[in-house]
């Protein structure tokens, strides 16, 4: 995928005319936020899961290296492989050279945005492997040679006409303007392509240390004949999602039906450790787990090592302003949101990702919501203190900061000028009250207006008020 | 060489070389006693309420729950139960107790197999492993008289559940589990609650997407 998130702000302004993409966040507001809430409700330890889950995480990040170990021993154990990856490029080779062992022509893939991550699509399509999603939003996306704008409902930003105009297009029947005949035509088409496959891709929620298990999470059970019907099964996973045992791993399941979609549990959570054993009628004969680092190892010991955190469930997302305004493609990149904008810069760089910590409110809903409680605001303020170190913000501000600083070391200059400032805007204003327009401040009155100041300081009116007192 | 460049990096990032004995410990302690976390109070009832959760969340989940007064009257119940479908066809696991039911006596009504499933199964049978009540959720995992094709091809899915299966919480069936399967899991543990879905299109909610369209939970004593 492209990184187009230093055009951020272009295609954000698109995004905002864009009628059938308002449209279709429409669906997101109106579902998600509310789900989770009454999700939220029937559990009443939510939060102290919540507590319990943060500090879990942050037990496992402390042993890292401990718990991927065990993980790696068991898989062995269990009679599959692991391959680790420090890039995007070692991922994406490891994979194609196991699919060209197993004479490969087509893989299925289950759900995975670790696989949007490191671009493997492309890459395999490239090198003569026909990749084939199979996750009902990402096969939309796959015919239309569109990418995920969410990180759970991959094609939030379309709506009916778009799918029905798609599948009309590639599988040569009449539009119907049903979701359910659609989706049937998508399972009818998908099943031999399951069948057919000779190897299956998924992702992975969790890896389990105590058993060498990866566990995915669906609702569609794609997942699940995209690993069971290929004779290889390959799991491709970031490294921080190792978990100590599965009673931990119940914790975190708790935690992320509820986050994501609301639901009390997701349809399927399937546990997957090793291969076929000697007596299975069905299932693969080899399984593979390609562990991705990808610039998470860096983030330990940081100040953004909270991040990794992460258990992907999209609640900073769903309860995001700014990712409910422009969507997800607006971002420019894999991740979107919150999560995405304290992500992307540690994974492209924050010399291309600068705008992203900065398209935020600090409304604090997505620290409110997510269930590891990461503080995500913290973390994008962090990045734009990198941002102004490296002298990456645009020269107004930097220059505007500068300028503030020299006033606000001054006290005396800067009673002075403030006092003159707050005269000159209630000049401005008149009568009404209200300013229309501001020199160097049309980011703010281009689209609304500047209450006037009372044409007094603070500290003015706070000496007269103390004045006031005295006399009484 | 990844792999060493991700755990130096890993440790630098904590500071530290190799792990000290004390943190080896604490993992393997973790790893070995398996404490529980917070276990909600809604799975902690007794045996008969749980019983009663799990048909309350099974169904919210959009599973039929079919309740038996004994495993034989299961082929009649599959045969009335698919014959509402319109489907006649059916792959068992191979399990003797399912096995050794009387299918005969429905056999004008239902086509019995025992194999994998294939595209284009209508209807499955496979026995339970437990029933987690908390969140009205099926636990099976593949073994050589069930493979887990079975759980996920066949356009119906008909589950037998004992009530001696059903625990609260999903805590309960892991030790059940590792003793079940000692050393190892099973190659896959599904965990299944109500049929698949998805809302992809629209954020709303269709039923069959990809796994079977209909769920039905056979309750015996
Ligand atoms: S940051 Fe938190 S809320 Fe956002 S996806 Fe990750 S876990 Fe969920």
């Amino acid at each position: 995928m492209d990184i187009k998130s230093p055009e951020f702000k272009q295609s954000a302004r698109i995004a905002l005319q864009d009628a059938n993409l308002q449209k279709a966040l429409g669906n997101l507001k109106a579902g998600f936020p509310g789900k989770r809430a009454s999700a939220v409700a029937r559990m009443p330890e939510f939060d102290a899961l919540r507590d319990q889950a943060r500090d879990l995480k942050n037990h496992i990040l402390e042993h890292l290296d401990l718990y991927l170990e065990a993980f790696e021993a068991r898989v062995v154990e269990n009679g599959g492989q692991v391959h680790w990856c420090r890039t995007s490029e070692d991922a994406r080779q490891t994979i194609l050279q196991i699919c060209r062992e197993q004479n490969a022509k087509t893989v299925t893939k289950g759900k995975s945005m670790v696989t949007e991550e490191i671009n493997l699509n492309e890459y395999l399509e490239e090198h003569g492997v026909q990749p084939v999603e199979t996750d009902l939003g990402e096969y939309i996306l796959q015919l239309r040679g569109d990418h995920p704008s969410h990180i759970i409902a991959p094609a939030i930003h379309l709506n009916l006409e778009d799918v029905s105009e798609a599948f009309h297009e590639h599988h040569h029947r009449p539009k119907s303007d049903d979701p359910a005949v659609l989706m049937a035509e998508a399972r009818e088409m998908l099943r031999k392509q399951f069948a057919a496959a000779d190897v299956g891709i998924t992702g992975a929620n969790f890896l389990v240390a105590e058993t060498g298990s990866t566990l995915i999470a669906t609702n569609e059970g794609n997942g699940d004949l995209t690993q069971i019907l290929p004779k290889t099964h390959i799991v491709v996973s970031s490294i921080e999602k190792v978990v100590p045992t599965l009673e931990d791993m119940s914790l975190f399941l708790r935690l992320l039906a509820r986050s994501a979609t609301g639901q009390e549990f997701t349809v399927y959570n399937t546990l997957s450790s090793g291969n076929r054993r000697p007596d299975d009628q069905d299932g693969p004969e080899n399984f593979h787990v390609v562990l991705v680092d990808n610039g998470r190892s860096d983030m330990v010991g940081t100040e953004f090592q909270e991040m990794l955190r992460c258990i992907r469930c999209s609640a900073c997302m769903n309860h995001c302003p700014v990712y409910g305004a422009v969507g997800g493609h607006s971002y420019g990149w894999v991740y979107p949101g919150p999560m995405g904008s304290v992500l992307t810069p540690q994974m492209i760089g924050i010399e291309k990702a600068a705008l992203l910590p900065n398209a935020s409110t600090f409304c604090g809903k997505c620290e409110e919501v997510c269930p590891v409680r990461i503080p995500l605001p913290k973390l994008m303020r962090h990045w734009r203190e990198k941002e102004f170190e490296k002298h990456l913000s645009p020269k107004a501000v930097r220059w505007g900061l500068g300028g503030w600083a020299f006033f606000a070391t001054r006290p005396g200059l800067y009673r002075w000028a403030s006092a003159g400032a707050s005269r000159f805007m209630r000049l401005l204003g008149g009568r009404k009250g209200k300013i229309r327009k501001l020199p160097l401040a049309g980011g703010w009155t281009d689209h609304r207006d500047m209450p006037t100041p009372t044409g007094k300081t603070f500290m003015q009116q706070w000496n007269e008020r103390q004045q006031q007192e005295k006399q009484r | 060489m990844s792999r060493a460049d991700i755990f130096a990096n890993i440790r630098r990032g904590l500071r530290r070389s190799e792990a000290t004995e004390a943190q080896r410990e604490t993992v393997r302690q973790r790893l070995q006693q398996r404490p529980r976390n917070i276990i909600p109070s809604r799975s902690q009832h007794e045996h008969d309420a749980l019983v009663e959760l799990f048909v309350r969340m099974a169904r919210e989940a959009a599973a039929e729950v079919v309740e038996l007064d004994s495993l034989e009257q299961l082929p009649c119940a599959v045969a009335d139960n698919l014959e509402q479908k319109q489907q006649h066809e059916l792959v068992l696991a191979s399990d003797s107790a399912l096995t050794e039911l009387g299918w005969a006596a429905v056999h004008e009504r239902v086509e019995c197999h025992q194999r994998v499933a294939q595209v284009g199964d209508q209807a499955s049978l496979t026995l339970a492993f437990a029933g987690i009540a908390e969140t009205g959720t099926l636990m099976l995992f593949s073994r050589p008289d069930s493979p887990t094709t079975l759980n996920f091809l066949p356009d119906t899915h008909l589950v037998v559940l004992s009530k001696q299966a059903i625990v609260g919480p999903y805590e309960d069936t892991w030790d059940r589990l590792r003793e079940a399967s000692p050393g190892r899991l099973p190659r896959t543990v599904n965990m299944i609650t109500g049929p698949s879905r998805s809302a992809d299109i629209e954020q709303k909610l269709q039923m069959g997407a990809h796994g079977p369209r209909q769920l039905v939970i056979f309750l015996i004593p």
